[in-house]
């Protein structure tokens, strides 16, 4: 009985919230990309397995844009630089982002990183077209968090199957383009890119994808052509 | 790892309505979490634990959810069916042209405070 009473006194309160937990990211995401329009900055962001060839499709792109597009890249990673360095090596600013842990980034998290970004540009006396935000290697959790990207990309490799769109189908959902890396080794996987294909429009009907082999650059100028005219519709 | 992401989220937004009312102490939150956010009820305690008792506002505070079934959408026929096991394919008409209408967010919907 004593129990009670004191259940009483303790004056509970219940205030209603009715709030999204995506809510908040969803409206700082929006803001990043108002913003970043008015900038003249497009911001693609690219998520796909961990090994699938991110960092070697970037290179590639890379060196077909540079010429006429200041190109800047965020490598998102639990630890390490490695990726980083890589991105350097071909002549693009480069910076590298922690997320301690995270397997994911957001849209707060992008903001602080495209400032990190800008400013070590701005050190080297360029301003940035494209930047590049190069998502932790993971199929789950980047598709969940709007980061603020102009456009969303993903990359499936072969050895991972085409059968991962049905696996994975939000990340499919959310992404405006694919590409099919490492078509080169297509023959000794049980891979169809008409398979894929389907199980991509299945997620998402109609958007492009591009079969490359980013170790050689083959079927990349496709990708960057597609980059290109989505940077020019956005300007 | 997804799941300590959200966990974070909540207790941001926890903090904000809490300070805009005044409360010092957090006792519960409850929340709907969608069947198709893909959070596991195990590691979402477990993150929330290890990240509600680093605050003062929210150490020892339960997390209480219901579950919300995922619902498609067929934009053919209008017809809204669960989303597992039946997938994209609406059961209805056939057509592949569905969306997930329901289930893929997580809500707060009230917090109890003393």
């Amino acid at each position: 009985m004593a129990m009670a009473v004191d259940e009483r006194e303790r004056e509970l309160r219940v205030i209603e919230v009715r709030e999204s937990v995506f809510a908040s990211n969803d409206r700082a995401a929006d803001e990043l990309r108002a913003a970043n329009r008015e900038d003249g900055l497009f911001l693609l962001n690219l998520m796909s397995s961990p090994g699938s060839g991110k960092t070697t499709l970037l290179t590639r792109v890379i060196e077909r844009l540079q010429p006429e597009t200041t190109i800047g890249v965020m490598e998102a990673d639990i630890d390490s630089d490695v990726d980083a360095r890589a991105i350097d090596e071909v002549g693009a600013v480069a910076v590298q982002l922690h997320t301690g842990g995270m397997c994911h980034l957001d849209a707060g998290m992008t903001r602080r990183g495209l400032e990190e970004l800008r400013a070590a540009a701005e050190d080297a006396g360029l301003s940035l077209d494209l930047a590049v935000l190069e998502n932790v290697g993971n199929l789950v959790c980047p598709a969940e968090f709007d980061t603020g990207a102009t456009k969303n990309v993903a990359i499936l490799s072969v050895p991972e199957g085409d059968d991962k769109p049905l696996k994975y189908p939000l990340m499919f959902q959310v992404v405006d383009a694919v590409v099919v890396n490492k078509m080169d080794v297509a023959p000794y996987f049980d891979f169809s890119l008409e398979q894929a294909e389907k199980n991509v429009h299945l997620r998402h009907p109609g958007i492009p994808l591009f079969p490359v082999c980013a170790k050689t650059g083959d079927g990349v100028d496709a990708f960057c052509d597609w980059l290109r005219d989505q940077m020019k519709l956005d300007a | 790892m997804h799941e300590l992401g959200v966990v974070f989220y909540i207790i941001d937004a926890v903090t904000e309505t809490a300070e805009a009312n005044g409360v010092g102490h957090v006792d519960r939150v409850s929340l709907e979490v969608g069947e198709a956010t893909g959070i596991v009820p195990d590691l979402f305690q477990e993150a929330w634990r290890w990240a509600a008792d680093r605050t003062d506002l929210l150490r020892g505070a339960a997390l209480s959810s219901v579950s919300v079934p995922a619902m498609n959408r067929c934009r053919a026929c209008g017809l809204e069916y669960p989303a597992f096991p039946a997938g994209p394919t609406c059961p209805s008409c056939g057509s592949g042209d569905t969306v997930l209408a329901a289930g893929d967010d997580v809500t707060i919907v009230s917090i109890e405070v003393t």
